[in-house]
């Protein structure tokens, strides 16, 4: 069971406040398929993928993206029961989409990084060790199910 | 992983434009690494640790300079950081993985302070220099 400190919740929930989860949502699916190329290979119904600018205004990006970022805020209403809330979501993840996890820990840190570009000096060093913290174990709770 | 023409136009023009405040960057890239991955620290026993360290500070201008150097070397990375490449082989052997969390933190710093530079294809570019210096200084552990 992971524990969090009042003060890790607080930099949580004040972070969270603050995103537009439609947005960063889709900035941060779109940089993962930019910087890491070999995660388009969940995507192959999406379309244009071709060029940075392609993966950026493409719409299924977009809503795709938002729907993840969606399910990131669950996860933050549900701290203290991570992989209960996650457990559907992994089985999915495993047996029906085949996504290694290490595909989970590579979008958590672009979300870190999305993050930084969107709140500047104000992710002080202790926000982003929380928000690290937070995406690892989100990661291991959807790697959670996995055989 | 190879680094394109465009990559490295981008890189120099990151590097350009952090300019003098490469050695900040430096020490705010520590700072968070230690902050962010505790695990970090074992490798600074002898150093003070806290807030606005003085030893953290010397140590962040290092790496930077080792980034610049290489920035300024794009082509032949692995030349310009030859002796820093035999050092950590054979004096410091910093477990490889942890140039991936120091590569982390310095995206992060240049996003903190440089939101509009770090668009996706300069964010793409950086993450693969950070990892080409980082494949160099391990490039003779064994």
């Amino acid at each position: 069971m992971v524990h969090w400190t009042a003060e890790e919740k607080q930099l949580i929930s004040s972070v969270w406040a603050k995103v537009n989860v439609e947005e960063c949502g889709a900035e941060a699916l779109a940089r993962l398929l930019i910087v890491y190329p070999w995660t388009q290979r969940f995507f192959d119904n999406f379309g244009n993928l071709s060029s940075p600018t392609a993966i950026v205004g493409n719409p299924k990006v977009r809503a795709h993206g938002k729907k993840v970022l969606t399910s990131f805020g669950e996860a933050i209403k549900n701290l203290e029961n991570l992989k209960a809330t996650y457990s559907k979501l992994s089985e999915l993840h495993c047996d029906k989409l085949h996504v290694d996890p290490e595909n989970f820990r590579l979008l958590g840190d672009i979300l870190i990084i999305v993050l930084a570009a969107h709140f500047g000096k104000d992710f002080t060093p202790s926000c982003q060790a929380t928000w690290q913290k937070l995406v690892g174990v989100v990661a291991h709770a959807l790697a959670h199910k996995y055989h | 992983m190879v680094l394109s023409g465009a990559d490295k136009t981008n890189v120099k023009g990151v590097f350009a434009k952090i300019g003098g405040q490469a050695e900040d960057y430096g020490a705010e890239t520590l700072e968070r690494m230690f902050a962010t991955y505790p695990q970090t620290k074992t490798y600074f026993p002898h150093f003070d640790l806290g807030k606005g360290s003085a030893q953290v500070k010397g140590h962040g201008k290092k790496v930077a300079a080792a980034l610049v150097e290489a920035a300024n070397h794009i082509d032949d990375i692995a030349g310009a950081l030859s002796k820093l490449s035999d050092l950590h082989a054979q004096k410091l052997r910093v477990d490889p993985v942890n140039f991936k969390l120091l590569g982390q933190c310095f995206l992060v710093v240049v996003a903190v302070h440089n939101p509009s530079l770090l668009t996706p294809e300069v964010h793409a570019s950086l993450d693969k220099f950070l990892c080409a210096v980082g494949n160099v200084l391990t490039a003779k552990y064994r």
